[in-house]
Order: C-alpha cells, then structure tokens, then sequence
C-alpha cells in the first residue's frame, strides 16, 4: 500500500496570529471605553436650535383661537425638535467619532425614550378627556424625568438640566393655566437654550 | 510536582503565549526602550482598568468591578500592579461608615495607555505588510 501523506501535520508548530491579537485588544480597548464612558452626543447647538424654535412656537401657540390649534402647534414644534436633536447629535457623534448605539448610548436610549412614550400615551388619554390645562406640567415634567434618567449615563451637566425641568413642571401644575405658554418658552425655551450652550462650550459642541 | 501558579501569573503568561513575536518588556525597562510592549498595561484586567479609566475621571471599585465583570480580588490585586507602575492613583475614603476606594488615571498611566495603542496599531501594520 503506498505511502499517503497526511493533509495535516499535527507537529506543525502553532504560529499565533499576532495581528487578530492586537486587533482584539484594540477592540476590547474601546469596548470598555465605550461602556465606561459617558453619552457625550447630546449636541448643545441642537439644544440652542430647539430653544429657539420652542419660543416662536410658544408665541404663536398663544395666538391661536382653539384649543386644537395650540396642541398642533406644539405638535409641530415636538416634530421640528426631535429633527433638529436627531440631526444635530448624529453631526456631534461624527465629528467626535461616538456611537450613537452602543456602550453607554445604548443605555441612555431607554432611559430617555421611556418617559417620553409615557407621556405621548398621557397626551392623548388628557386631550380624550379635555383636560388641556394639564398638559403644560405632564411634558414638562416628564421631559425632565426622561433627561434625568438618560442623564444617569451622561455629563452631570444634563442631570441637572432634567431636574430643572421637572421643578418646572410642578410648578406648571401649581401656577393658573393661563402661564402654560410663559412656562413651556421657560422650559423648552430658555432651559434648552442656557443648558444647550453650556454642553456646546464645556462639551465640544 | 508542579509549580503552582497565582492568580496573577495565570493570565499574563497566556498572553505571552498569545503574543508570542511582541516583545514584553517590564515597568522597569519601559523608559529606556520605548519601543516594546508595556507588560504592566498588557494583562487583560488591566488594560480594562486603565481603559476605562480614560474616560472617566475617576471611577470607584465596585464600579470598576461591575465595568470589567471581575471578582474583588481580581481588581484589587490588578489595580495595585498599576498603582504601583505609577499609573493609576488610589484615594480611600469613607462614604459614612462605608469604605469607597476610588481610582484616577495618572499622567504616566495616559501615556502609557497611548504608547500601547500606538504599539497596538503599529503591530497591525507590521503585519499587514509584511
């Protein structure tokens, strides 16, 4: 019977793959700089944009003669919000090189989204029942619990920007309904503006 | 009889047989040869402390211990390593009458972080090429 070499040489010394090795260890770097890191893609020129845009809003929102016209206008201006923050992290996250999915993002996501879905749900059971008065203190509030627990991943800066807007909101609850423009501006407005540009300059951008 | 082995000499010499072809180099040597691979940084428990670290300015031990998902005596044993290097700088406290140990990256541990990625990086091309 002829002789029939093996295919492999089981004495063949192991080379080991150096390159995979530090590969893997660049990648176990910024993994654990990842989930150790803050969420640092909240964008403080976003928030100047939004605060901008909620002060008009909450002029003309003021103006408007029924009670659907005010909830769409601030409808709207949740809309216009929502694609100024989303396009204004995703410029940040680039420019930073950040995840916006990963490490500490995805623990801030559910965190943030969380009260706000609460309080899409509590919009619409108060405007079922009519009780627009209301609705001021629930965003503000709410919006404050989101930024406070999404913050629990990121810059202390943002905590306190939540806790400021859930002071904010109880005080909506508590002031007559006729302030709930004045408070909403303050809050979307002013909060946003003045914690915007402070995460811009400490933040880089 | 075999020679038994710490808990600390277990996962360095693994890496050294993974990386057999980098040179190591210990925290003595390190100034005077640049060039080489940092042994203190290149243990597995303590390149995740340093890293994370890096971006943290300060993280406490239970938080390092939850980060890396290692046992206290993995992290105490790997942090005092780095403490000594110079690399990480440890502050005890009491948080009422709890003990809080809290960890800070030092300057050499910045840099030494940045040398091993840069040796990291360079290993790649090295191999990539040739």
């Amino acid at each position: 019977m002829p002789f029939v070499p093996p295919t492999v040489d089981p004495y063949r010394p192991v080379v080991p793959d150096v390159r995979s090795h530090a590969a893997a260890n660049l990648r176990f770097i910024r993994e654990t700089m990842e989930s150790a890191g803050s969420f640092t893609a909240v964008s403080g020129w976003g928030q100047v944009a939004i605060g901008t845009t909620a002060i008009v809003a909450a002029i003309v929102a003021g103006r408007q003669p029924t009670r659907a016209g005010w909830l769409a206008t601030w409808l709207v201006e949740a809309v216009v919000a929502v694609a100024i923050a989303g396009a204004a992290m995703v410029a940040k996250a680039r420019r930073k090189g950040l995840s916006l999915f990963s490490g500490s993002s995805r623990k801030f996501w559910p965190a943030f989204t969380a009260p706000l879905a609460a309080g899409a749900a509590l919009t619409a059971a108060l405007v079922a029942r009519g009780l627009f008065d209301a609705l001021p203190g629930v965003w503000l509030v709410l919006f404050g619990t989101a930024v406070v627990a999404g913050g629990a991943v990121s810059v202390p800066v943002v905590r306190l920007m939540g806790g400021c807007f859930f002071a904010l909101g109880v005080a909506a609850f508590l002031c007559p309904p006729g302030w709930g423009d004045a408070l909403l501006a303050a809050g979307f407005g002013g909060l946003l503006a003045v914690f915007g540009a402070a995460i811009a300059r400490r933040h880089g951008g | 009889m075999g020679k038994t082995q710490t808990k600390d000499q277990r996962p360095r010499a693994q890496g050294a047989r993974a990386t057999r072809g980098i040179e190591l180099v210990g925290a003595r040597e390190r100034s005077a040869s640049p060039g080489r691979l940092d042994r203190v940084i290149h243990e597995r428990v303590r390149l995740g402390i340093v890293s994370a670290l890096a971006v943290n300015e300060s993280l406490t031990f239970n938080e390092l211990k939850t980060l890396l998902r290692a046992t206290d005596g993995n992290v105490s044993v790997h942090a005092r390593k780095l403490e000594r290097a110079g690399y990480v700088a440890c502050v005890k406290s009491f948080e009422g009458r709890i003990p809080r140990t809290t960890y800070r990256l030092t300057a050499a541990g910045r840099r030494a972080l940045s040398r091993y990625l840069d040796h990291m990086e360079a290993v790649i091309r090295a191999a990539r090429h040739g």
